[in-house]
């Protein structure tokens, strides 16, 4: 069965696709949405800044990535395993793709200072990185949460030159980040952009985020081809707010390839959310049955957002894109085994989508079908926490042994 | 025009303003403290001639820390948009209520839900600040079929001649966003508001009343030299959360009334230098200037 071929362009009036999306935000913010609006679509049609981009994400950025066929954990699966390695981006992750777009569109509105959330700190250190590169003022939240758990990308930030603010307000992780970033945006938007990090947000965040992950999708295609000679059969990426997924999908979304988004299965709003407003977006949200924001929770302080991105929401109740979770403990052994059989340490985010593949392979996948996963950051800053996570594997020096554990 | 057209709200506050009289429109956080409904009664009695009450959200992304303090504390003893919205309907303070909430708090009731239980309550406005003009329409339709003023927001960022779209849907009055940023206390408001009401003006004659920001009785004086009113949330709900009850939030009450009483007091204050005479109009734009 094929697929509905639907196009991801341009939203809708006023940001919509379908139902979702929108420009929910106070009068003082909706002049700063609409001249963003403007000068993004201008930018993104004027070849020179297209070609500026294109050659810092080349030149500074380490762009193409390349797709990495999994030879082992390929026969171990009995499917035909493709990464899109976002892990070997410049900072570590896809976030670089937006920033640096960002950034130049800063610098084009003649603003002076990024303000940014993150989560697992991804963003945080791309923003960062992106601002140093540029001569851009930085100011990072980071919920207090995940100031804690993710210490070394605080330290990662400063070292960049960024403030890092940590937010002690709500349920102190992600949402409450975006909050605070939107609390400064309105205090300071004369001379400040809000380099918001995911498809989510006000209009006209969500498309250009993805517009500007679409370089991810884009060269996967080709590369698909390339090897396979074909697409492949089923395209996946974790989802968060859903920005590797969104410009991943992008790539692919006319094609009979079937798209699938992994949420961490304690904060799976795709799946379990109900539609709703908040962050600027009408979208598909964890809440209760007064409207009040829910926690999500899981490993992957990346993934702990209570929503997805509106066109996730869209592309899910048209059928387009199937969204699945994977829980904590699919998602840890999916880490492990990506590192013993293929000597990769993804971050904990996309090891959601390679949990998925690992759980459904011979299930939902069809044996010998190709997969293709956007492994979208590199989990050099989760081998803190995974540590903690195996502290009853570990023996009294500490140690792990050899052949991951299981050796002994 | 008669009154009708109006709605009650603005019908009530265009009438107090035909009296020579400048509205104040203080604003509490619903189920922040065990005794907010008592204090909504002292804040009536002490003045007020409309009250903002508040339905919170657990993500208030306009309001500063004051706000965002007595929100977490509302929603941890348990307050429900359902059950602010009953103790206004119980209370009958006598004054007019605008409830003040987030939107999804409103799209998860359902417009026309939320819409009629607010006018069931004798809640005859609401403030919804996530709400700009381009979303507007579903909400507005169920709170005009209701009965219910929607008051809308105009920013120092707004453009002039989207300020007249705005203010020819906002009804009750128009909130003059006093200075970019959330809501909490300064120490000084800059000329912002006077150019924000002076563009409201020359478009409507709806009550204007001038929010965020606005801390202490100078303030709201000089304030009140070009708008009509002034809506004074953080300085009031500071007050109630460091354990001010009914009394304290009377007797603040009480002194932002005495200022918008007495126009030309005998101290101005540090904000309102220029204008000793307090002769201000609306076309007197500069009053809030300083010098």
């Amino acid at each position: 069965m094929s697929s509905p071929h639907v196009s991801m362009g341009v939203p809708g009036p006023d940001g919509r696709f379908g139902d979702f999306g929108g420009r929910f935000v106070p009068e003082s913010l909706v002049p700063a949405c609409m001249a963003l609006d403007a000068a993004f679509s201008e930018a993104w049609a004027d070849t020179e800044f297209r070609a500026r981009l294109d050659s810092v994400l080349r030149d500074y950025g380490g762009r193409p990535t390349p797709v990495t066929e999994c030879r082992r954990l390929s026969e171990r699966l009995g499917v035909r395993l493709l990464l899109k390695r976002e892990d070997l981006v410049h900072a570590g992750s896809h976030k670089l793709n937006n920033v640096v777009g960002q950034a130049l569109l800063t610098q084009r509105m003649g603003k002076r200072r990024m303000v940014a959330e993150t989560g697992a700190g991804q963003h945080g250190v791309a923003t960062a990185t992106a601002a140093a590169l540029l001569g851009l003022e930085c100011t990072v939240y980071m919920g207090e949460v995940d100031t804690a758990r993710q210490e070394l990308n605080v330290f990662r930030m400063e070292l960049l030159g960024a403030e890092v603010r940590p937010v002690r307000s709500g349920s102190r992780t992600l949402k409450d980040a975006v909050n605070e970033a939107l609390r400064d945006w309105v205090a300071t938007v004369e001379h400040t952009h809000y380099c918001l990090g995911s498809v989510m947000g006000p209009h006209p965040f969500p498309y250009m985020v993805r517009e500007l992950q679409r370089v991810v999708g884009d060269e996967a295609r080709a590369q698909c081809r390339e090897i396979l000679g074909d697409d492949p059969d089923v395209v996946v990426a974790c989802v968060g707010g859903g920005s590797n997924a969104a410009g991943t999908f992008a790539g692919f979304v006319d094609t009979d390839a079937r798209l699938v988004g992994v949420e961490a299965a304690g904060g799976a709003a795709a799946t379990d959310g109900i539609p709703g407003v908040l962050h600027g977006m009408r979208s598909l949200l964890l809440q209760d049955e007064a409207g009040q924001i829910l926690e999500a929770e899981s490993i992957s302080a990346g993934l702990d957002y209570p929503g997805i991105g509106p066109e996730h929401a869209h592309l899910g109740a048209i059928g387009r894109v199937r969204y699945d979770k994977a829980t904590d403990e699919e998602v840890l052994a999916a880490f492990r085994l990506l590192a013993e059989t293929e000597g990769i340490l993804a971050a904990l985010e996309p090891a959601h989508a390679l949990a998925w593949v690992v759980r459904e392979a011979g299930h939902c996948i069809e044996e010998g079908a190709t997969v293709l996963v956007t492994l979208s950051g590199r989990g050099d800053k989760d081998v803190a926490q995974v540590r903690e996570l195996l502290a009853d594997e570990l023996d009294h020096h500490g140690r792990l042994g050899p052949r991951g554990g299981r050796g002994r | 025009m008669n009154a009708v057209s109006y709605g009650v709200m603005e019908t009530h506050l265009r009438r107090l303003r035909g009296d020579g009289r400048k509205l104040l429109v203080p604003y509490i956080t619903g189920g922040m403290t065990e005794d907010w409904v008592e204090c909504l009664q002292a804040v009536a009695d002490a003045g007020a001639d409309a009250i903002e009450v508040g339905i919170p959200f657990s993500d208030p992304m306009i309001d500063g820390p004051v706000i965002q303090e007595a929100s977490v504390r509302a929603l941890d003893r348990g307050t429900t948009p359902v059950g602010v919205i009953d103790a206004v309907a119980v209370a009958d303070i006598g004054v007019p209520v605008v409830a003040m909430t987030y939107y999804n708090v409103v799209f998860r009731m359902g417009h026309r839900r939320m819409a009629r239980s607010l006018r069931a309550a004798g809640i005859t406005g609401a403030l919804v600040p996530d709400l700009p003009l381009e979303e507007l329409d579903p909400w507005a339709a169920e709170a005009g079929h209701a009965g219910v003023a929607t008051v809308l927001l105009v920013a120092p960022s707004t453009p002039e001649e989207r300020v007249a779209r705005i203010c020819a849907r906002s009804h009750g009055f128009v909130y003059a966003v006093a200075r970019m940023g959330v809501t909490g206390e300064r120490e000084t408001l800059g000329t912002e508001a006077t150019t924000v009401v002076r563009r409201i003006r020359a478009t409507t004659d709806t009550p204007v009343c001038v929010g965020i920001g606005v801390s202490t009785p100078a303030q709201a004086r000089a304030v009140c030299k070009v708008a009509d009113g002034v809506v004074v949330g953080s300085a009031l709900v500071r007050r109630l959360l460091e354990g001010g009850g009914p009394d304290a939030a009377g007797e603040f009450v009480s002194s932002l009334r005495a200022a918008l009483d007495d126009p030309d007091p005998d101290d101005p204050a540090p904000e309102d230098p220029a204008n000793p005479a307090g002769h201000a109009g609306p076309g007197d734009g500069e009053a809030l200037a300083g010098s």
